[in-house]
């Protein structure tokens, strides 16, 4: 790749080519133009949170509204919806989700990714397109199964917290047991501490969930934001397996044969070799699963009664056209430049990994 | 690798049963590796699949007529609740109300529904958004990769915008963009047509019946979304195009001039040959996305009017939510999976997606 922009860029100079004044004029124009187009909605939604009016609806076009001031981000930090809900708490239960469901995806998944991209074994092929199958069947026809399961589970509350805090603590265990040895021999890379801290948080965010108090006698799984999470991962884990393999593929191998003959184990080449190469890989699918459960709208909004479980993205359907009812516009916007920001700068941090990620496909083809 | 494994050196365990541990010995490690994995997809992802699929030969969900509902066997204080009673065997039932569009049926679901007509609309909705995304982001593709041209970084970091913002945030904001009373597209309009003396309009987007082109069964909101999904997908486009632009050689494009090609000859027989191995996986993979593209319908025009802009997936969600009916809702999505085989197995095909890595 290196080698092909040295050359063009030799090339470029080599040639000079230069545009001539009118066409220059018409390629800004039309730049500028698509430019506008682009901004336009952007600009629309930014100039519309910071109106102080107050309005309930905007009645006219300015790109910066006379008197802009931050008020109705702070009533939408307060108050978004109809519902006594915070911000920050409809801020929390999307966190919870989508941190949850991303790093399980990513815990689970990884090391099948590895297995895929690397051994070959029989039912490989099979298997390989059944995750890859489900990657592609939209995750809206799977609701009527996941809701009809979810809702037949049903246990008493104290039941579950005891099982809630078990699991928390199997999972922390297990975090220790893969993460501690590599420390402690020193050769541990950002994979491994990142492995690690997703662990960490899941595993307290479990015992977190099993020593909260119970809001109802009889817990319904499918009436929970933990529901909610099960039903995501059924489409975010073989997501999170087909978009590992995808970098994992193009990791070469030659690094891993080299320990090999070395006479590393299989596990200290997946742990200490592989894991620190695709710390990439780990975070653009990380944050590829996140940005899904942070905007996930219908399992959460088929599933959960309870306002205190609603999601952001909930709340948004809530803001927005026949339902806005009389929330004003000022407010849905501010309320979804809010929601939008995280995961916008994340993404421009993270561009270079994720566009690399999304045209594999056209590399390997 | 051998000094690992302790049962290996000893060779009592080794001598009768060799062949078998050899096989065990190779097949261990993937095995260990895959194993977190497929029992979490056996249970959270096939296993509802599967009762998906049972689901669909039942009468699964809440029965109107004779009052009761399949749903919840669990009463309060642990009793079976007086309307319940276990899903019952329909046969083909459900798959024959949606594809025959058996008028009972239809008019449980408001009236508006018309099986064929939504499978034609869906695809129609992803080829026509596809095609546009392809064309545009070739074309803005190759003018930012017009040598010399001002500004070329400030536009590259302006148009990826469309991709960083969440699809549902994009879907709520266009949908009051193209509100008939306050949003933005019909004041623009008015912004430009009113210095002609010409009334302001109030155009109703999402709810207008008639069909803005005589001739082309679409209604108005179809146009509204496509100009939403548009502004939405092109810029994945251009993105794949500028790194497949960037690998052609620019000599290629000096011998043409030299031999004496113009600028659109250039363009037709280099650069959109040469683009082609990366833009058709691209092309797949938004084909796949739009088809299922829930966000945008179900927050622009909600399936309106008259149900004429549902795509499948929307259906298969109102089914559950609006509706209540588990087992049709199922064989929706059996039908749903049907469809999309064929689209997955030539995007594999075409992809070579799980093909190995190293042969």
């Amino acid at each position: 790749m290196s080698s092909v922009t040295a050359q063009r860029r030799s090339g470029s100079t080599a040639a000079g080519r230069r545009l001539k004044w009118w066409q220059q004029l018409v390629l800004q124009a039309i730049c500028l133009f698509i430019a506008a187009t682009v901004l336009f909605p952007v600009l629309w939604i930014v100039s519309m949170s910071l109106d102080p009016r107050n309005i309930s609806r905007p009645t006219e076009l300015n790109l910066i509204p006379p008197g802009a001031s931050l008020q109705a981000y702070v009533q939408v930090l307060d108050r978004p919806t109809a519902n006594p809900v915070t911000f920050a708490e409809l801020a929390f239960n999307s966190l919870r989700l989508a941190g949850g469901v991303s790093a399980f995806a990513l815990l689970i998944g990884v090391s099948a990714a590895y297995a895929f991209s690397r051994f070959k074994f029989p039912g490989r092929q099979f298997m390989m397109i059944a995750v890859l199958a489900i990657t592609v069947l939209p995750s809206v026809a799977t609701i009527a199964p996941l809701f009809a399961l979810l809702n037949s589970i049903r246990i008493s509350s104290a039941i579950m917290s005891i099982v809630l805090i078990l699991a928390g603590l199997m999972l922390l265990g297990l975090t220790l047991f893969a993460v501690v040895p590599a420390i402690r021999i020193g050769s541990a890379g950002p994979g491994n501490y990142f492995f690690g801290a997703v662990g960490l948080v899941i595993s307290l965010g479990l015992i977190y969930g099993g020593l909260a108090p119970a809001r109802s006698e009889v817990f319904v799984l499918r009436n929970s934001l933990l529901g909610v999470g099960i039903a995501m991962v059924s489409g975010a884990l073989p997501f999170a397996i087909w978009n590992l393999k995808g970098y994992l593929d193009t990791i070469p191998k030659e690094l891993e044969e080299a320990a090999i003959i070395d006479g590393a184990s299989p596990n200290q080449v997946f742990f200490q070799i592989v894991l620190p190469l695709a710390t990439p890989a780990l975070a653009v699918t990380g944050f590829l699963g996140f940005t899904g459960g942070w905007t996930e709208f219908f399992l959460s909004w088929q599933f959960l009664t309870d306002p205190k479980d609603f999601t952001l993205a909930m709340s948004l359907y809530n803001m927005t056209g026949q339902y806005a009812g009389q929330i004003p516009w000022s407010r849905f916007a501010a309320f979804s430049i809010l929601l939008s920001l995280p995961v916008a700068i994340v993404y421009l941090l993270l561009q270079r990994y994720i566009i690399g990620g999304l045209t594999l496909g056209g590399v390997k083809g | 690798m051998a000094t690992t494994n302790p049962e290996l050196a000893s060779p009592t365990a080794r001598a009768p049963r060799s062949a078998l541990y050899e096989g065990w010995k190779q097949l261990r490690t993937p095995i260990v590796y895959l194993l977190p994995a497929l029992v979490i997809m056996m249970v959270v992802t096939f296993y509802p699949l599967a009762f998906q699929v049972w689901m669909s030969f039942t009468d699964y969900g809440v029965i109107k007529e004779e009052g009761k509902q399949t749903l919840n066997p669990f009463g309060p204080g642990g009793t079976t609740p007086p309307n319940y009673r276990p899903a019952q065997f329909v046969g083909f039932k459900n798959y024959l109300d949606i594809i025959t569009n058996n008028p009972q049926f239809v008019a449980r679901l408001g009236g508006n529904f018309d099986f064929w007509r939504l499978l034609a609309f869906n695809l129609w909705w992803t080829f026509s958004n596809v095609g546009f995304h392809v064309a545009l982001g070739i074309i803005i593709a190759v003018l930012l990769n017009v040598e010399g041209l001002w500004g070329r970084k400030i536009y590259r970091a302006i148009y990826i915008l469309p991709m960083v913002l969440p699809n549902i945030v994009v879907a709520t904001v266009w949908r009051n963009m193209f509100d008939d009373q306050y949003g933005s597209i019909n004041q623009l309009i008015n912004l430009f047509i009113t210095p002609f003396g010409l009334d302001p309009v109030q155009i109703r987007w999402f709810n207008q019946i008639q069909d803005p082109i005589p001739g082309i069964g679409l209604p108005l909101s179809y146009y509204a979304m496509l100009i939403a999904n548009i502004w939405l997908g092109w810029p994945f486009m251009t993105i794949v195009a500028t790194g497949a632009l960037q690998s052609i050689p620019k000599e290629m494009y000096e011998a043409a001039s030299i031999d004496g090609a113009t600028g659109m000859q250039q363009f037709w027989r280099i650069t959109l040959p040469l683009l082609r191995p990366a833009m058709v996986p691209a092309a797949m993979v938004g084909i796949v996305t739009t088809f299922n593209l829930f966000h945008v319908i179900y927050f622009m025009s909600g399936g309106g009017p008259l149900g004429r802009t549902e795509i499948m997936v929307t259906q298969a969600f109102k089914l559950i939510n609006v509706n209540q009916l588990y087992g049709v809702a199922a064989a929706f999505s059996v039908i749903i999976a049907l469809v999309l085989i064929p689209i997955f197995l030539i995007t594999n095909k075409i992809s070579r997606a799980t093909e190995s890595y190293d042969v």
